[in-house]
């Protein structure tokens, strides 16, 4: 745990006092080569993350990582950073807290600091439907091994003072669920530590290199057209979240996600005085505080489709509004910054992890509003699907005949405000 | 916030409407002879355009009708506005990839494409 789980502190902090120097180097940045064993389109967490543990695992060095702008920019540079692996149903649950544990080892892994603090979070109930819910969820995630224990709103007072328990309030808190090992990481400092580890082990990760076009020979991909020039390739991996289905398009595979603007925000820099995450779907917010100080906030996606990296800003008042109904005191914090990504929704809020009709391309997509936390997991389990050319158990049930064959994974309600 | 044009009564505040996803998929002519994967199909799989998209927006805080719009998924821009029962503009040019299945979304019911190919 780091100092600023620390409820209270007396003494005044300099912000980022308590940030790690950055190294001199982090990565090379080589020219493509002419064919690679393996391609993976996206320099998300995601595909750096699969490159990692196509090295460690499986011993694959011969990787490129394709991305069309700079290292990690995408929804790994805007995402609120939660961890956790309290979701329903057992195929969640082996996946994510997969992922957890791995996070649990990830700074040594990496020999890199993520600043991975595992401070707890309270997903809120506000009404019985959602207090059975919970309860349910509770039960499921004990079955499943993973720390998760219902809290009355007494309890919920004490884990985390700020937090509105009163009765005098629209929605009171009626108790919460509580994983204790859930937290938050450094986002840019884990696609950085993944990107320096590939890189040493002579993966290439080029930039500013977009795919726009695969070379097709029956039902194999021979290689990808980019804007640097055609690359060869044994196995393409698609890695490339909320732009997905432009790459899906191109290989005439239909993918069930769409993708929407989702928006996050951050106050400025204030003490510390939010010593857990919280999160409630019925008011509709979720908020941490972020190591250096800000408060860090999110809530649902834009309701329309849109590829834009941006979105409407009665979102962010919404956000903002329930925030304020939870967290009194923080009517007086300042909205420093508004952001968005753009993210990869599912019919049932679970990803697709799944061959395709072509026998050498692996999909990864469809994490829509809650991949960070799967970065180690998915990477683990994507590597050795790709590696065994078969899918690791963790991977089966998420592959895209799902939604013909009905077994669908409903993971709506642990999604919570979509994280 | 943006300003949409509803089709019945004019420019008014995004907030008064609600996004209604792909426009012109018809429920398929006869359900009975769809296989799981063309059900598939229908139900969960739509086009996620880069670019322009027909689209289905209802104005509940107005008129709390139905009505199609042409939309630019990257710049948010609407570039058409339709009552339902009229068909899709042709003259905006429509652009992107994924855009050659939205005026072949209507064979989505008959054809028997397979996930994907
Ligand atoms: C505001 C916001 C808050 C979020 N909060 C959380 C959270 O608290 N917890 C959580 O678990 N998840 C959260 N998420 C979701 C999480 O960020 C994503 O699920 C996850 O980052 C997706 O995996 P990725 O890191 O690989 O994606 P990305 O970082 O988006 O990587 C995909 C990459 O592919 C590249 N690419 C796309 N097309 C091409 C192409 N044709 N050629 C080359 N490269 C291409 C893109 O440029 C991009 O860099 C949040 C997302 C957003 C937007
Ligand atoms: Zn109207």
């Amino acid at each position: 745990m780091s100092p600023t789980t620390t409820p209270r502190s007396t003494t005044p902090r300099t912000p980022g006092a308590d940030l790690p120097e950055h190294p001199d180097s982090l990565w090379r940045n080589p020219e493509p080569k002419k064919a690679y064993d393996v391609v993976i389109v996206g320099g998300g967490g995601h595909g750096l993350a699969t490159a990692h543990y196509l090295v460690k695992n499986h011993g694959i060095t011969n990787v490129a990582v394709l991305e069309k702008g700079w290292l990690a920019g995408g929804n790994m540079a805007r995402n609120t950073t939660l961890i956790r692996s309290n979701y329903l149903w057992d195929a969640s649950a082996a996946i994510y807290e997969h992922s957890l544990k791995l996070w649990e080892g990830l700074e040594e892994d990496l020999g890199y600091p993520i600043l991975f603090s595992q401070r707890g979070v309270l997903n809120l109930a506000h009404t019985l439907q959602d207090v059975r819910d919970s309860v349910r969820r509770v039960e499921a995630n004990k079955l499943n091994g993973i720390d998760a224990e219902w809290v009355d709103a007494e309890e919920v007072a004490k884990i985390c003072p700020i937090v509105n328990t009163s009765s005098d309030i629209r929605y009171p808190v009626m108790g919460a669920t509580y994983q204790p090992r859930a937290g938050i990481a450094k986002h840019d400092y884990v696609g950085w530590g993944f990107a320096r580890r590939i890189s040493d082990a002579g993966v290439d990760i080029i930039q500013g290199c977009e795919v726009t076009g695969f070379v097709r020979d029956g039902d194999r991909v021979t290689g990808v057209r980019t804007t640097r020039g055609d690359i060869a390739c044994g196995t393409v991996a698609l890695a490339a979240a909320g732009s997905t289905s432009v790459l899906t398009d191109m290989l005439d595979v239909r993918v069930p996600i769409q993708s929407h603007p989702l928006q996050a925000l951050v106050s400025e820099l204030l003490e510390p005085v939010h010593p857990t995450i919280v999160m409630s779907n019925q008011v509709h917010v979720y908020v941490s505080q972020a190591h250096k100080g800000e408060l860090v906030m999110g809530a649902g996606v834009d309701s329309y489709n849109g590829y834009g990296q941006r979105g409407a800003f009665h979102v962010i008042e919404r956000q903002m509004a329930a925030a304020v109904e939870l967290f009194p005191v923080f009517a007086r914090a300042h909205l420093l910054r508004t952001w968005a990504g753009v993210v990869d929704t599912t019919p049932d809020a679970s990803p697709i992890i799944s061959r395709t009709p072509y026998e050498n391309v692996y999909l990864n997509c469809g994490w829509g509003t809650g991949g960070f936390k799967a970065t180690p997991g998915l990477g683990w389990v994507f590597a050795d699907t790709i590696a065994n050319g078969e899918p690791h158990p963790y991977a089966a049930p998420f592959s895209l005949d799902r939604f013909t064959t009905g077994a669908l994974v409903d993971e709506h309600g642990a999604a919570a405000v979509a994280h | 916030m943006q300003l949409i044009e509803c089709p019945w009564c004019g420019p008014r505040e995004e907030v008064e409407f609600s996004y209604g996803g792909q426009a012109h998929v018809p429920y398929p002519e006869s359900p009975a002879e769809l296989d799981d994967e063309q059900w598939a199909h229908y139900v969960f799989f739509r086009d996620n355009t880069r670019g322009t998209l027909a689209e289905r927006w209802n104005h509940g805080a107005g008129c709390r009708r139905w009505f199609n719009a042409m939309r630019d998924t990257v710049s948010y821009r609407f570039s058409a506005v339709y009552r339902t029962a009229e068909p899709m503009p042709a003259s905006v040019p429509l652009t992107g990839a994924g855009s050659s299945s939205a005026s072949a979304t209507t064979s989505t019911t008959t054809s028997t494409t397979t996930t994907g190919r």
